[in-house]
């Protein structure tokens, strides 16, 4: 027991948030499906994170297994996840139940089947509230008013007693948000928060996640497929690929200098208003590799212009997720000089 | 209005397709003995040799306004809701009906709520519990349940538990709730647990599907990520959105017995609205047949009304439309 204890003591995690080697792993029946397999991080309080990959590189499922929502048996989770110190990963569901909503929130893609659709916005946000809070009714109420009113939906006393249905896209997900932040949670976890939204609606809701983390100073992970949404909000970028980490660094970095080849065609088919419409989107060629059969070596040789660079080691030696300095780190076979040529003359200009 | 015309179409063909003619319809008023002459004058002052459309209207006035019948021998006046007279007893149906009525009301009361609660709750932990020992064990019992006849389960249960052990009254024994409320649910229960047992299998099946279904919706992973206790998930959340499609059923099925639980009544010999057609039916009496099917289609026509408001209470999207 004693020992146990000590192990908890120094086992507290360096920072608020800290990933580490978290993997799941879903057993099915056309095989085993590495969804996450080997992500570490590290988040703290008052600072934003952002994951970015295409559709099936783990992001959800990253998220959804800090926040303690696989169930258990259909999920495989290894590693350790360490918020503010508690390891959740080896805690009781119940032990996590009790953070979820009080000290760790989720939004979600489509706020529409998000919520429930037979209870109206107020007794959702009150039903979040009281159950992390002693309070009564009324107490709960005027406070879902006032967290309404905070996220910006007008009238927000009458508001209150409306359906979802009876909600426009970017109010719904106002008020997912105003959901999510009612027992003001220390993360918050926004996966996609704009996709399902237009332009417009997609910009206000991101300044909004960003005024509401500087006044409640929560960390925050916005999830997303679309570098251009996280562009101005995280101060730290993770790209996922295959479920794995292929490049990690400072926002800055990350748009300044990136390393991957990948993140290379993420830039490139990312939309941007100052690039002239023709020029503007280069996707990344091929498609996403099955969970199942993920390609020996580096995950992405197949759709990779420079894998022939390596003499090999591309498909056959999976490259390690290493510091090139300052933290910025890379998971790529290509030497440093070879990187640097081919950012400089293939793909910088074309940016 | 419609159904009423139609039941009344059909309850006048049939017999008519199966040979029956004024004269004899007439025949069942005055008795065997009568003459022919006697007869023919009955049949016509009952109007048995207008055509249809006629007839229906008179026996629709009846409904409404009240009738009046001249026998020859005398007039007896029938106030609204007049469903005229039995061709055997001679006995006004309105009253015989509302004898009736509270006998079915109190079977079908008590069997919709036990199998209303069993059904669901043995879905719900069939759906949670999805692929264990408890969920085939139960799906397979639902399965007896839907396909075993309600005269076998009934007398079986009567057998074993009336007069093999004497716990419940036998069939046939009635006693009104105000008399005596013990008495009463004692005379029921049986009847309630098997028509219940029937029932249930649906339900049990229907809700295991819903339930399947709505705890994969986003939602619930919404009020999962609140920190909810998993209960209030399933019930709050899961169950309250798998609850639509169950209860319009509920409302439709309970509907369609108030018309008369024709196979349990007969089993159990209570005197009900659907042993009442049943006799009505193998008598040939027209008035008591029209009666039982005006009133059961009241009840159906009364159950969707419900079932239509339920859904707008239940389903706040309905209401804004
Ligand atoms: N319960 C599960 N059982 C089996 N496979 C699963 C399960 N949940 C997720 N997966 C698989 O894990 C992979 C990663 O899914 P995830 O939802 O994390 O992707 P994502 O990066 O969020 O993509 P998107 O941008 O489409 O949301 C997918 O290929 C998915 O099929
Ligand atoms: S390791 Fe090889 S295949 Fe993978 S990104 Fe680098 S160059 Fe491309
Ligand atoms: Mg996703």
């Amino acid at each position: 027991m004693s020992s146990d204890d000590s192990v908890q003591r120094i086992e507290r995690g360096a920072a608020f948030l800290d990933v580490r080697d978290l993997k799941v792993h879903f057993p099915t029946d056309d095989g085993l499906v590495k969804s996450v397999d080997g992500i570490s991080f590290q988040l703290e309080r008052g600072k934003t994170l952002g994951i970015v990959g295409e559709s099936g590189s783990g992001k959800s499922v990253t998220s959804l297994s800090i926040m303690g929502l696989h169930k258990r048996g259909v999920a495989q989770i290894s590693g350790q996840v360490f918020l503010d110190g508690q390891e959740l990963v080896s805690s009781t569901p119940d032990e996590v139940r009790l953070l979820r909503g009080k000290r760790m929130a989720m939004i979600f893609q489509d706020p529409l089947s998000a919520m429930h659709p037979f209870y109206t916005v107020g007794q959702q946000i009150i039903e979040a509230y009281r159950v992390h809070n002693k309070v009564s009714k009324q107490v709960a109420r005027k406070h879902a008013i006032e967290m309404l009113d905070r996220v910006g939906i007008p009238q927000p006393d009458k508001r209150v007693d409306a359906y979802p249905h009876q909600f426009s896209g970017g109010m719904r997900q106002r008020a997912m948000i105003a959901m999510a932040l009612s027992c003001d949670p220390d993360l918050l976890i926004a996966d996609e928060p704009t996709t399902a939204l237009d332009v417009t609606v997609q910009a206000q809701i991101l300044d909004l996640i960003r005024d509401l983390q500087r006044e409640f100073n929560s960390a925050v992970i916005i999830i997303t497929h679309d570098l251009g949404v996280v562009a101005e909000l995280a101060d730290d970028i993770q790209v996922m690929y295959a479920g794995r980490a292929i490049e990690y660094g400072t926002a800055e970095e990350i748009f300044e200098s990136p390393q991957h080849p990948y993140t290379w065609g993420l830039l490139g088919s990312m939309p941007r208003i100052d690039r002239e419409r023709t020029e503007r989107l280069i996707p990344i060629k091929g498609t996403p590799p099955s969970l199942i059969n993920v390609p020996k070596g580096c995950a992405f040789n197949p759709r990779c212009n420079y894998a022939h660079l390596n003499g090999g080691a591309s498909e056959t030696d999976r490259p390690e997720l290493l510091d090139v300095g300052a933290g910025h780190k890379v998971a790529c076979h290509l030497s440093p000089g070879e990187r640097a040529k081919a950012w400089e003359t293939d793909i910088k200009p074309k940016l | 209005m419609i159904v009423s015309a139609i039941t009344f179409s059909i309850f006048y063909l049939v017999p008519r397709l199966a040979g029956a003619t004024p004269e004899t319809l007439a025949t069942r008023y005055v008795g065997r003995a009568a003459t022919e002459e006697t007869v023919k004058l009955t049949a016509e002052r009952l109007g048995f040799y207008d055509p249809i459309a006629v007839q229906y209207w008179n026996w629709a006035k009846g409904v409404v306004v009240g009738a009046e019948y001249d026998y020859g021998s005398g007039v007896e006046s029938c106030p609204a809701p007049c469903l005229g007279y039995s061709f055997i007893t001679k006995q006004p149906v309105w009253p015989e009906l509302l004898d009736r009525i509270p006998v079915t009301l109190s079977l079908a009361a008590g069997a919709s709520l036990l199998w209303l609660l069993a059904g669901v709750a043995t879905g719900v932990l069939s759906a949670l519990k999805r692929g264990s020992i408890f969920d085939r064990g139960a799906m397979i019992i639902a399965l007896a349940g839907v396909s075993l006849p309600i005269f076998f389960t009934g007398l079986l249960s009567l057998a074993i538990f009336s007069y093999q052990l004497g716990w419940t009254l036998p069939g046939g024994s009635y006693t009104p709730f105000t008399e005596n409320p013990v008495v009463w649910s004692q005379s029921l229960i049986l009847p309630w647990i098997t028509l219940a047992f029937l029932f249930s299998a649906q339900y049990a099946r229907l809700t295991r599907a819903g339930m399947l279904e709505t705890m994969n919706e986003d939602f619930i992973r919404t009020a999962r990520a609140k920190g909810l206790p998993e209960r209030t998930v399933v019930v709050r959340h899961g169950l309250r959105g798998a609850l639509t499609p169950i209860l319009t059923i509920f409302g439709l099925d309970v509907g369609l017995l108030l018309g008369g639980a024709v196979l349990t009544e007969k089993t159990f010999s209570l005197p009900g609205l659907g042993k009442y057609a049943v006799d009505g039916i193998v008598a040939n009496d027209l008035p008591k047949i029209l009666g039982v099917t005006l009133v059961a289609a009241v009840f159906i026509i009364l159950a969707n009304l419900v079932v239509d408001l339920l859904y707008a209470v239940i389903d706040p999207r309905v209401r804004n439309q």
